[in-house]
């Protein structure tokens, strides 16, 4: 089947049936990622929703000038964002780790199995349930302080205490997602290659000596790998989780970017400010992820993609 | 220091650290079960029990499935739970055949305007667009309070369209070939071949599109503002997560005494999860089998 010589139309006509597969999903993509950046314009407009995107006045860059003039509740969504940020990768990204190698380490491959099920399981819970069900252990009259009542031992405010809200939406994220993060961690772990264990042992390698020099190395592509994700992700935190939420700390402990923007655009009709806010905040998020990606080719990392 | 040595060459752990170990990940199960009990358990307990254990029961000494038959007689959450099954039973459909076919589409490199078409789906990977423009294009479409507002805009997902075409990609070429040799189409191929071949990664990509359909809550908020169209997801936020009361206005059943609140708030939420709970089992045995693993070697 030499095809090489075929005109584009000829092309076209064989793989025709692969070309009409991808038209609906192609469509959608369309419609519902790419249409949307062309919303964005409102970001440089007075936008009033009864006026229409189209003859709404143009307003040049003053939209954004919320971004740089220091205002306090933009301030405060951008510093608690990066806080949960900074949180998330040091106490969420490492977990799924060791939790990793504390499976693989263990012996019996049923029992490996019956906890990486149960493990797993949080993963698939949507987060209003996830907030329920904090709120019934954790909460003023959940089974925590419940206990520490019967006891005399006075109560702690946790789902509804500002100062604690970090720590609680820090909680929440390793409760649901750390077990199902093992996944990738252990198919990495499974492929590194056993005669380097073999070999390290009759060295006389103890196990950490062992977990350092062959077990660490052999993760360290996927860890670049899902940090460079992650840092894409930098500005984006569990805007659901927190979301339903807000109600209980208040604004000023839970305010991140996509609340703000939520808050401010949908809710208040602060249309194009919203807007301005959300289109910087995509456009940091790309040039993470290709900083990071071009950051780990230069240390001789895959990345996310081949250059 | 000695160490005794495995068969695989992995040093072995010395008894203190693996019954530490064995400490560390009971705990782990333990943070995931108990709640789980917990919640099952003040769903069925009376009245009585409630109070006195403080609102939350971990072994309810008698069983009362007063709590299931108030919200599942035809009021509030007897129609969000239909609501949420109609989303997730359609959407999961719509899904799983646009995402089927785009990936058949682009698993074959060689074709024609395969190029463009892959970085259509890989640049929708890496921006994702904001809230307001998405608002705005569902609003100028006319979806607004339409459940296809919950379906349409999430319909492809672009990571699941990557995982299967990596597997599509890897199936033996040989048996594709054959069957081409035999006259087959690409039609032919795809739903006699590709399709039989691959049924372990659409269980699990089915999963991935069923759960997310099932607990979509935001998209729920900013889309409808008719509250007789709310899902499941957002009656459970009204009534477990903001505690407002159900009163027999919102329940089916008139006239009987309430079960306590407690109990049928904790109904609601094991109504939420029973769905996930029956399916999991069936699909999570593939997740160990690598069919998610394709996607990030290549």
């Amino acid at each position: 089947m030499g095809w090489a010589g075929l005109s584009w139309w000829d092309r076209v006509r064989r793989d025709r049936i692969l070309l009409l597969a991808t038209l609906p999903g192609v469509g959608l993509l369309l419609t519902f990622h790419y249409l949307p950046w062309l919303g964005n314009v409102i970001a440089f407009k007075d936008y009033q929703p009864y006026v229409g995107i189209l003859d709404s006045p143009w307003t040049g860059l003053a939209n954004f000038r919320i971004i740089v003039s220091g205002d306090p509740a933009f301030l405060n969504a951008l510093t608690n964002t990066l806080i949960i940020t900074l949180l998330q990768v040091l106490v969420v990204f490492p977990a799924p780790i060791a939790l990793a190698l504390l499976l693989d380490s263990l012996m019996s491959a049923r029992l490996k199995r019956v906890v990486q099920s149960v493990l797993y399981l949080p993963h698939f819970l949507s987060w209003v349930i996830v907030v329920a069900i904090f709120m019934q252990l954790l909460g003023d009259g959940g089974l925590l302080n419940n206990f520490l009542r019967d006891h005399d031992l006075g109560t702690v405010s946790i789902v509804s205490n500002p100062d604690a809200f970090f720590a609680l939406v820090t909680g929440q994220v390793l409760w649901k997602d750390a077990g199902w993060a093992t996944i990738l961690f252990l198919a990495a772990l499974s492929r590194i290659d056993g005669t380097l264990y073999e070999a390290s042992a009759v060295d006389g390698a103890t196990r950490w000596r062992q977990l350092w020099h062959i077990t660490l190395p052999g993760l360290r592509g996927l860890i670049v790998l899902l940090l460079i994700l992650r840092l894409g992700d930098a500005l984006t935190v569990g805007f659901e989780q927190i979301v339903l939420q807000q109600a209980a700390v208040g604004v000023d402990a839970s305010e991140v970017l996509d609340t703000y923007v939520y808050n401010n655009g949908i809710l208040a009709g602060d249309w194009g400010v919203s807007a301005a806010v959300g289109l910087v905040k995509g456009l940091v998020g790309l040039l993470l992820v290709l900083g990071a990606n071009r950051l780990a080719h230069r240390f001789g990392e895959q990345g996310v993609y081949q250059r | 220091m000695t160490n005794r040595t495995t068969i695989a060459g992995i040093t072995a752990a010395s008894k203190p650290v693996r019954a530490l170990k064995g400490v560390v990940l009971a705990l782990c199960c333990a943070a995931v079960v108990v709640p789980f009990l917990g919640i099952v358990s003040t769903s069925l307990a009376t009245h009585e029990q409630i109070t006195r254990d403080g609102g939350f029961v971990l072994v309810p000494d008698e069983v009362s499935f007063a709590a299931y038959t108030a919200i599942l007689s035809g009021g509030v959450v007897t129609r969000a739970t239909l609501v949420s099954l109609f989303v997730t039973v359609a959407g999961t459909a719509l899904s799983m055949a646009t995402t089927i076919l785009l990936a058949y589409g682009l698993s074959r490199p060689r074709s024609t305007a395969h190029r463009p078409l892959l970085m259509v789906v890989l640049f929708a990977l890496l921006f994702a667009p904001g809230i307001i423009p998405s608002y705005l294009v569902v609003k100028s479409l006319g979806l607004l309070d339409s459940y296809w507002a919950l379906i349409l805009p999430v319909a492809v997902n672009a990571f699941n369209v990557i995982i299967l075409r990596a597997f599509f990609m890897d199936l033996p070429r040989e048996v594709i070939d054959s069957a081409r040799i035999d006259g087959a189409g690409d039609v032919a191929i795809l739903f006699r071949i590709v399709l039989p071949l691959s049924k372990a990664v659409l269980a699990v990509i089915g999963l991935f599109y069923a759960v997310a359909y099932w607990n979509a809550f935001f998209s729920a908020l900013l889309y409808l503002n008719d509250t007789a169209k709310w899902p499941l997801q957002l009656v459970l936020r009204t009534y477990v997560v903001n505690q407002t009361q159900l009163g027999v206005d919102q329940l089916g059943s008139a006239g009987a005494a309430l079960p306590p609140q407690e109990a049928i708030q904790m109904a609601i939420l094991v109504l939420s999860v029973v769905p996930v709970l029956v399916v999991y089992p069936f699909v999570q045995r593939h997740f160990t089998k690598g069919v998610l693993i394709g996607a990030v070697k290549g």
